[in-house]
């Protein structure tokens, strides 16, 4: 009875429907609706391109302290996690994570012949593409394609923006970009567009594939905003972009939404002046809100099942340049925090800084190595399908 | 054939072969032939166009007293990123001022072909001296020979510095250029080996290009030894391998089946492009020729290829700016439509260009694409935030991060719209204007459309129902 009692306004958009939700869900705890085991994946993307070397610190390095005399970060600032490395003083939270083993980080990781621009290589780790191909769908839609072909709702991948990210555009279905559930919702309110929605009839082609756009964006915006009502986070957010937009995603993890990935950025990285302090806030905004994130999922029982993944369109050069930054490079670190990963703290050898290429490091695991192996198993995807090519996996999830 | 329906095929090669029909020439479009107008748009288009000329003082200074590539690596930092920052800048008027061409100009044909080759010859440089030359090169030939234009854009410094031609030398062949070349611009994926891009490469090594935006050929970089290229060897230059992709028929072919699917039918009819193909390639690659067989032949107005193009984001809003007059206060708020919407003149997404189609439309994009008409006559607010772009910003601090809503000011000349409709009893209004707005089969219902119409003036009246029906899915198409 109560099942199909929800079920039944989980699929409705009626306006008396989703005004009984909140009240009626409120009868239970929180903890036991969605059904453990239903993984989530949360990928951030640092835009402008995030300096690894002094996000991962090689503290044992002299050829690091000697590239960077100025930027180096030093061995009793940095936050010890091995012997050999260090995190960057403004990540305490990750410190946290690294030794009570909810974090990973993956070093070294690229792909070939790197592109030093930053659009274009922010697209091939999108469109997870060859260096030399033009690929004109994310990793993510194209998941999107393989998953939920019969798919009631587009809701299955968000990105909490106002513009969707190429990594969620499929060949026929892509992901919902959404920064406030209740702004889109009150866009999508406005009756003349409800009403020509509801009165085209189908016919020709390209009109029915706009028509079926406008259709899904105006029942999502509903479910979303009915979703996102149900289980106000209790936990205390920082106020900042990174702080709302983790809020968002958690009020969505813990309701029964059908949402397996969430997309969010943070930028900009491009720190070729006055690095010190542009990374540090940045840091800092995402330190707070990570740990506001983590502390929010695990009084829920929800860090089991959620994976956030990091990544930047690429890493910096090692050394560092005149005006107290340094410059677009190649090579770079990830983070993966959860509950439930399978190999924690650092999953492989830190950069080899006696082995570059004309300054910049070589990448020893592909990144779609990484992609594969998160399909596979964590989103239980057919990953060979979607990149196109069987990748090794790796042992972290 | 009824009038509409002549309107119909009219405002159809306006839409395709121009950006769309005006106000002030609606009610000629009931009786011409498209004949006639065909003539019309090559005769305003054949004029050569004025280059633009938009790069600042400071910008023109620096780069001309600067004699070569050696010496800009001798600038200070500060220097180089003054120069980037005034280049960003100047892109942006150089795109303004390109809107505005597409918006006003008479020579409606020549831009809307120049919007195609910018998308097929893209190029991203953040250089306005360099893209300022490649656009002027391409809306001065984007009418005349193909073999002209494909020549004089692979020694623009602008593709040569994009496709890292520059690096392409004797002792350290760089394949990028060569590759693209075939790949993207004559022959297509498929029709060349490895070894040819290889081989290609080589011939191409010496060409480059000075600051002062200059074609160069630097002989002591040139590989002057044998190579073997699509089936002929020599001792081939540049000009040599581009005179060999030219003498491919597939050359035609593949420009062919690309510009049918841009301008005539997203999925293309194999008989039709061979017929095209094997015409432009007998004509030696004449574009205008070329444009003739397909804007004055009877398929191209048949019921299947009328209303199912997407427009593309730069598409849309002009083809809004030239039905309704209008002026903005700021007119670089253009810009955050360009942005949000994914169609930034200059900045295309990679040398692929944009892949237009379906893949225009997502959730976000098709709700912004629909609120537009209301924005722009001031009804609604820009609330969305569109992406940073790091390649401009440059890693600058400061850049306000949280969705402010924008009133983009503007004052409509609505008068000039209304007088189309002067002599348009009431009663037909609706019927009237939705056949100048919407290109589609579909239609949007008048008892809907009644509920939102400002019935209070006649002005008010026409207004509401122009901006209500460009507020829909079928106006995305034409």
């Amino acid at each position: 009875m109560l099942l199909k009692r929800k079920e039944f306004l989980q699929v409705g958009s009626l306006a008396t429907a989703s005004l009984m939700l909140p009240k009626f869900l409120k009868a239970f705890d929180g903890k036991t609706i969605v059904p453990p085991g239903n993984k989530v994946l949360v990928v951030l993307q640092f835009s402008g391109g995030n300096d690894g070397l002094n996000t991962v610190i090689p503290v044992r390095n002299d050829i690091y302290y000697k590239s960077r005399p100025k930027l180096g970060i030093e061995k009793d600032k940095a936050l010890l996690l091995t012997d050999e490395a260090g995190i960057n003083p403004a990540l305490p939270a990750f410190k946290e994570l690294f030794d009570e083993g909810s974090l990973g980080i993956m070093n070294n990781v690229g792909y070939p012949n790197p592109d030093r621009s930053h659009f274009r290589s922010m697209d091939i780790w999108q469109s997870a593409s060859d260096s030399d191909k033009y690929v004109y769908t994310g990793w993510l839609g194209r998941y999107l394609d393989a998953q939920c072909g019969g798919c009631a709702k587009p809701t299955q991948a968000l990105e909490v923006d106002d513009i969707l990210s190429l990594a969620l555009k499929g060949e026929n279905i892509k992901g919902l970009a959404v920064k406030d559930p209740k702004r889109l919702y009150n866009t999508s309110h406005e009756k003349y567009f409800k009403q020509i929605n509801a009165a085209h009839e189908p016919g020709e082609e390209t009109v029915d594939y706009l028509y079926k756009t406008l259709s899904e964006t105006l029942s999502s915006a509903d479910y979303i905003f009915e979703q996102s009502k149900l289980h106000p986070s209790s936990q205390i957010y920082p106020s900042t972009e990174t702080g709302k937009n983790l809020k968002t995603i958690s009020s969505l993890i813990m309701s029964d939404i059908n949402t397996k990935v969430y997309y969010l950025g943070l930028g900009s990285f491009d720190t070729h002046v006055n690095q010190v302090n542009q990374q540090k806030r940045l840091f800092t905004e995402l330190n707070d809100a990570i740990s506001a994130f983590v502390k929010d999922l695990k009084s829920n029982n929800r860090f089991q099942d959620v994976m956030l993944m990091t990544f930047s369109e690429f890493g910096r050069r090692v050394a560092q340049n005149a005006s107290g930054g340094t410059d677009h490079g190649t090579a770079n670190n990830m983070f993966f925090i959860g509950g439930g990963l399978q190999q924690k703290g650092m999953l492989n050898a830190m950069p080899d800084l006696t082995n570059l290429n004309e300054g910049d490091l070589i990448h020893t695991i592909d990144f779609k190595n990484v992609y594969a192996t998160v399909l596979r198993k964590w989103l239980g995807a057919d990953d060979k399908e979607i990149l196109g090519k069987q990748y090794d996996y790796m042992n972290f999830i | 054939m009824s009038i509409s329906a002549n309107q119909l095929k009219n405002q159809h090669l306006l839409w395709r072969a121009a950006f769309g029909p005006m106000a002030e020439n609606a009610n000629q479009l009931q009786e011409v032939s498209q004949k006639e107008l065909y003539t019309l748009l090559v005769k305003t288009s054949a004029k050569n166009p004025e280059p633009f000329n938009v790069a600042g003082n400071l910008f023109d200074g620096m780069v001309k007293g600067i004699q070569d590539v050696g010496r800009m690596q001798k600038l200070s930092q500060d220097e180089k990123k003054m120069l980037r920052k005034q280049s960003v800048d100047d892109l942006k008027n150089l795109n303004l001022t390109w809107l505005s061409e597409m918006i006003n100009s008479e020579a409606q044909m020549r831009e809307k072909m120049s919007l195609f080759w910018h998308g097929h010859f893209a190029c991203r440089v953040i250089n306005i001296y360099f893209q300022q030359q490649l656009i002027n090169t391409i809306r001065a030939n984007a009418l005349g020979s193909f073999a002209d234009l494909l020549r004089e854009v692979s020694k623009s410094p602008s593709m040569l510095s994009f496709l890292n031609n520059q690096q392409n030398k004797k002792q350290h062949p760089n394949e990028n250029f060569a590759r693209e070349v075939m790949e993207l611009f004559t022959i297509g994926r498929g029709n060349y080996t490895e070894e040819d891009v290889k081989e290609g490469a080589r011939s191409f090594t010496g060409w480059g290009f000075n600051l002062q935006g200059e074609f160069v050929d630097r002989p002591f970089q040139h590989d002057t030894g044998k190579k073997t290229f699509l089936g002929k060897t020599g001792n081939f230059d540049g000009d040599d391998i581009i005179d060999i992709l030219l003498e491919q028929k597939q050359t035609a072919a593949f420009i062919t089946k690309k510009l049918y699917r841009y301008f005539v039918n997203d999925t293309p009819d194999a008989g039709k492009v061979n017929w095209l193909a094997n015409r432009f390639y007998q004509s030696g690659y004449d574009i205008q020729k070329l444009l003739t067989d397909i804007y004055t032949s009877d398929w191209f107005y048949s019921d299947k290829n009328i209303g199912n193009h997407i427009k593309s984001p730069v598409e849309l809003l002009v083809g809004i700016r030239r039905l309704i007059p209008m002026e903005l206060e700021k007119p670089e708020a253009q810009l955050l439509f360009e942005r949000a919407l994914g169609q930034i003149l200059f900045y295309p997404p990679n040398v692929a260009g944009w892949p237009g189609g379906k893949n225009w439309i997502d959730s976000s994009a098709l709700m912004l694409r629909m609120r537009i008409p209301q924005i722009l006559t001031n009804a609604d607010d820009f609330v969305v935030k569109p992406k940073d772009d790091d390649d401009t910003m440059m890693g600058m601090e400061g850049v306000d991060t949280k969705p402010k809503a924008r009133q983009v000011n503007v004052k409509v000349d609505w008068d000039a719209v209304t007088k189309v409709f002067d002599k348009t009893p009431k009663e037909n209004l609706v019927q009237k204007i939705g056949d100048l707005v919407l290109q589609t089969k579909s239609k949007i219902s008048p008892t809907i459309l009644d509920k939102y119409i400002d019935k209070n003036a006649r002005d008010a009246y026409i207004k509401t129902t122009i901006v209500e029906l460009m507020s829909t899915p079928e106006y995305q198409l034409c």
